[in-house]
C-alpha cells in the first residue's frame, strides 16, 4: 500500500493558467475558415466576391470621400475639381447640400420661422417617447395628448394658441359624457351623446370661447401657406400623421369587416376593396383635382390636407387587411373565454384580443408604415414639393442645373435612416413582447 | 379503465356536510331547441338545476354536450324555448347575456387563458374591468383563489410556463375570483395527463364540497359516481336518461345508455 501512494498519490501545487484556445479552433481564423474557405467553390466565390467589392468601393470611395463641400454652384464645383485633383476627376460636388440643406428640409417655410418646425418635430419625438418604450416615464403621456393640436399650431400659426386649445378640449368631452352619463342617458344614449356633444360644442362654443381667451391672452404667431411647406418636413407631417390615424382607423376597419352587423360589415369591405384596389397615385389626382368639382365653390380645403386624408385612408385599408390576419390568426377560445368571463364587446377587444392580434401582426404593420412614409414621395405628381420635388426645383436653377446623383443618394439615404430605424424598433417590440408572452 | 388512478375521490372521504341541494332554481331550461344551420343539434332540451347541484353531462361525441352548457352562458344561441339562469331569462339583450355570464363560470378543455397576461392578471382582469372592484382587492381575491388551488407561487409567471393541470386550475381560480353563482365545466381533464387530472379534479371535488352549483360534461365517471347528485346522459342532441349516479350507473334503463357505459366502463 506504501508503494502505490508514493508511485501514484498526487497533489497539484499550483493552479494552471488560463489558456487561449489554439487559433485555429477559435476566433477569426476559425471563423474565415468556415464561413469563407468551407470548400473550393466556397473559396472561389469569395476570392470573386473580394473582387467586386474592391472595384465597387475603388470607385465609388474616391468619388464620396473627395467631394467638393465649398462651392456655390456646379460650375464652380468644377473649377474647384480641376483647381484641386486632376482635371475631369470623378469626385462628387455636395455642396449642393450645404447650399441648399434649408430647402430640402424646410421646402419653402420661411427661414426666420424655422425654429417652428424644428420646435414642433422636438414636440413630436417627447410626445412617442412614452409610446414607444416603457421606460419614459407615464406622465409623458400627457405631452402625446397635446403634441397633435400644438405641433399643427407650431407649424401652419395663425390664430391664437387658443384655437388648438378649445378644439383639443372637445376630445375630453365623450369621457366625461361617458364617465358621468350613464345614468341619465342609459347605456345606448351614452354612445349617442358621447358623438353628438363634442359635435355640438365645436360648432358652437369652441370658436367663441377661442376667441374670447385669445382677446385675453393673445399669444400668437405668424400664418403659413401650406404652399410653403416641402422638403422632408413635408414628408415627415405626411408620413407621420398617416401613420398615426391610420393605424386606429385600420383597426377599427378591421373590427367592422368581423362585425356581426350587416351594415358596418359591408361599408367596411366595401371601403377596403375600393380604395385597396386603385393606386395609390389616382387617389393623390383625385385629392387635388376632382374633389374641386364637388366641393362648393370658393372653399378653401388644403391640399395638404387633402393629400394627408387620402394616404391615410388609402394605409388604413392595408391595415385593416394586416389586423385582420392577425385576429383570424387568434384562436376562437381567446374570445370565448373574454366572453365567458362578462367582458363586453370592447373590453374583450381592448384588453384580450387587440394587444394580441397586434403582436401577430407587427411585422405587417411596420410593413404597411413604411410602405407609405415612402409612397409620400408620389405628391410630386400633383404638384407638392416633397424632396424629390425640391431636387427637381433645386435643379432647375442655373446653379445648380445638371447635378442628379449627390441629391438622389442623400434623399435615399435620409428615406434608409427612417425605414431601417422602424424595422429596427418592430425587432425590438418583437422581441420584448416575446419576452413577456413566452 | 383508468379509473382508478384518475380518481382521487377514492383516496379521500368527501365532506358532504355542506353539499345541499336547495329547492331554489339556479338554472331553468324549458323546450329548447338549436340548430347549426340546418342541422339539429339540440331537440327539445328540458332541463331544471337546483341550487347546490352537482350535474354531471355524459354521452357520445357529438352529441351536443358542449353546446348545451354553452348555450347556458349564451357563448352559442339559442333559436327555441327559453334559458333562465338566477331568474334573468336569456334574451338578445345584451345587458341581461354580460349580466348571466359574469354570474357563471366556465371553465373550457383548452384552458383558454389569456397569454399576454400573467396569472395574477388572467385572474384580476373580469373582476377589476366587469365587476369595477379596486384592483388590490381583486389582487387580494386572487392570490387567495390561488391558494386554493394551491399554485400561489406561479401568480407572476404567464399561462405558457405553466402545466396543463396548472393551467386548467388557474382557469377555475380565474373563473371562481368573479365569485360566479354557478360553474360550467366542458370537459376540463380531456387535455391532461393522468398525474395533471387528478390535481384538478381534486380542485373540483374542493368546489362542490363548499356547495357550488356545478354542472360538468365529464367522462370521469368516478368523479360523477362519488360528487355527482345526477348524471345525465345526452345523445343525439336530446337527454335520453337521467338518474341519481347509483341507479344510473348500476341500473340504466335506455339501451343507449347501456351501450354507452359498456363501451366506456368496459375495458
Ligand atoms: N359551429 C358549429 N357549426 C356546425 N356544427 C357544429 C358546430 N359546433 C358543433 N357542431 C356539431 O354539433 C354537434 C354537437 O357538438 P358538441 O360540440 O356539442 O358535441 P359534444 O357532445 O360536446 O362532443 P364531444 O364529446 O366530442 O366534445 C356535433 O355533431 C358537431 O359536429
Ligand atoms: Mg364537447
Amino acid at each position: 500500500m506504501t508503494s502505490i501512494s508514493a508511485s501514484h498519490a498526487f497533489v497539484r501545487t499550483e493552479i494552471l493558467p488560463e489558456q487561449a484556445p489554439p487559433m485555429a479552433q477559435a476566433g477569426v481564423l476559425k471563423w474565415l475558415r468556415e464561413n469563407l474557405f468551407s470548400s473550393w467553390f466556397n473559396a472561389i466565390l469569395t476570392f470573386i466576391s473580394l473582387y467586386v467589392i474592391y472595384w465597387i468601393l475603388s470607385h465609388v470611395t474616391g468619388w464620396v470621400f473627395f467631394g467638393i463641400w465649398d462651392a456655390g454652384s456646379l460650375n464652380e464645383c468644377r473649377e474647384f475639381r480641376d483647381a484641386r485633383y486632376d482635371e475631369g476627376a470623378r469626385v462628387a460636388c455636395w455642396s449642393v447640400l450645404t447650399d441648399r440643406w434649408h430647402q430640402l428640409m424646410f421646402g419653402f417655410y420661411p427661414p426666420e420661422h424655422y425654429w417652428r418646425p424644428i420646435l414642433a418635430f422636438a414636440v413630436f419625438g417627447g410626445a412617442i417617447a412614452p409610446v414607444l418604450f416603457d421606460a419614459v416615464p407615464r406622465r409623458m403621456l400627457y405631452v402625446t395628448a397635446a403634441a397633435p393640436f400644438l405641433c399643427y399650431w407650431l407649424l401652419w400659426g395663425g390664430g391664437t394658441i387658443w384655437g388648438p386649445v378649445a378644439v383639443a378640449a372637445g376630445f375630453a368631452l365623450p369621457f366625461l359624457v361617458a364617465r358621468f352619463g350613464e345614468g341619465v342617458f342609459g347605456s345606448l344614449g351614452v354612445t349617442v351623446m358621447a358623438i353628438i356633444v363634442p359635435i355640438l360644442y365645436w360648432l358652437f362654443l369652441a370658436g367663441p370661447m377661442a376667441g374670447a381667451l385669445g382677446a385675453v391672452l393673445p399669444i400668437r404667431i405668424t400664418s403659413i401657406e401650406s404652399n410653403d411647406f416641402g422638403g422632408f418636413m413635408l414628408a415627415f407631417i405626411i408620413g407621420i400623421t398617416g401613420i398615426f390615424l391610420s393605424l386606429p382607423l385600420g383597426i377599427l376597419l378591421a373590427l367592422g369587416r368581423q362585425s356581426d352587423l350587416f351594415i358596418i360589415n359591408k361599408f367596411s369591405i366595401l371601403f377596403i376593396e375600393v380604395i385597396r384596389g386603385v393606386p395609390l397615385i389616382v387617389w393623390l389626382f383625385t385629392a387635388s383635382i376632382l374633389l374641386n368639382y364637388f366641393l362648393p365653390p370658393g372653399t378653401n380645403f388644403d391640399l395638404m390636407l387633402r393629400v394627408i386624408i387620402m394616404v391615410t385612408l388609402f394605409a388604413a385599408a392595408y391595415m385593416a387587411e394586416v389586423v385582420r390576419g392577425g385576429l383570424a390568426a387568434l384562436p376562437r377560445g381567446q374570445y370565448e373565454g373574454a366572453d365567458s368571463l362578462g367582458l363586453d364587446y370592447w373590453q374583450s377587444m381592448r384588453l384580450i384580443i387587440l394587444p394580441q392580434a397586434l403582436k401577430i401582426s407587427i411585422p405587417g404593420i411596420v410593413n404597411t408604415f413604411i410602405a407609405l412614409f415612402k409612397d409620400t414621395t408620389l405628391v410630386v405628381f400633383i404638384g407638392l414639393f416633397d424632396p424629390i420635388g425640391l431636387s427637381n426645383a433645386i435643379r432647375a436653377t442655373t446653379d445648380w442645373n445638371g447635378i442628379y446623383w449627390e441629391l438622389f443618394i442623400f434623399i435615399g439615404l435620409c428615406f434608409f435612416v427612417c425605414c431601417f430605424s422602424m424595422s429596427k424598433y418592430s425587432q425590438y417590440l418583437e422581441r420584448k413582447l416575446r419576452r413577456d408572452h413566452r | 379503465m383508468a379509473e382508478a388512478t384518475t380518481n382521487p375521490a377514492e383516496e379521500r372521504t368527501i365532506d358532504r356536510s355542506q353539499m345541499t341541494v336547495s329547492d331554489e332554481v339556479a338554472i331553468a331550461i324549458r323546450g329548447m331547441n338549436k340548430w347549426y344551420g340546418t342541422f339539429h343539434v339540440l331537440r327539445d332540451i328540458n332541463l331544471t338545476v337546483n341550487r347546490g347541484e352537482r350535474i354531471v353531462v355524459c354521452g357520445p361525441s357529438g352529441s351536443g354536450k358542449s353546446t348545451l352548457i354553452r348555450c347556458i352562458n349564451a357563448l352559442e344561441e339559442h333559436q327555441q324555448g327559453s334559458i333562465t339562469v338566477d331568474g334573468t331569462l336569456l334574451s338578445n339583450d345584451l345587458k341581461n347575456i354580460d349580466k348571466i355570464r359574469s354570474e357563471v363560470g366556465m371553465v373550457f378543455q383548452h384552458f383558454n387563458l389569456f397569454p399576454h397576461l400573467s396569472i395574477l392578471e388572467n385572474c384580476t382582469l373580469a373582476p377589476i374591468w366587469v365587476r369595477k372592484i379596486p384592483r388590490k382587492e381583486a389582487e387580494e381575491t386572487a392570490m387567495y383563489f390561488l391558494e386554493k388551488v394551491k399554485i400561489p407561487e406561479q401568480a407572476l409567471k404567464y399561462p405558457g410556463q405553466l402545466s396543463g393541470g396548472q393551467q386548467q386550475r388557474v382557469a377555475i381560480a380565474r373563473s371562481l375570483c368573479m365569485r360566479p353563482r354557478i360553474m360550467l365545466f366542458d370537459e376540463p381533464t380531456s387535455a391532461l395527463d393522468p398525474e395533471m387530472i387528478k390535481e384538478v379534479l381534486d380542485t373540483m371535488i374542493q368546489l362542490a364540497e363548499e356547495g357550488m352549483t356545478m354542472i360538468c360534461v365529464t367522462h370521469e365517471m368516478g368523479f360523477a359516481r362519488q360528487v355527482a347528485n345526477r348524471v345525465i346522459f345526452m345523445d343525439q342532441g336530446q337527454v335520453v336518461e337521467q338518474n341519481e349516479p347509483e341507479a344510473f350507473f348500476n341500473a340504466p334503463r335506455s339501451d343507449r345508455t347501456k351501450l354507452f357505459l359498456s363501451q366506456i366502463l368496459g375495458h
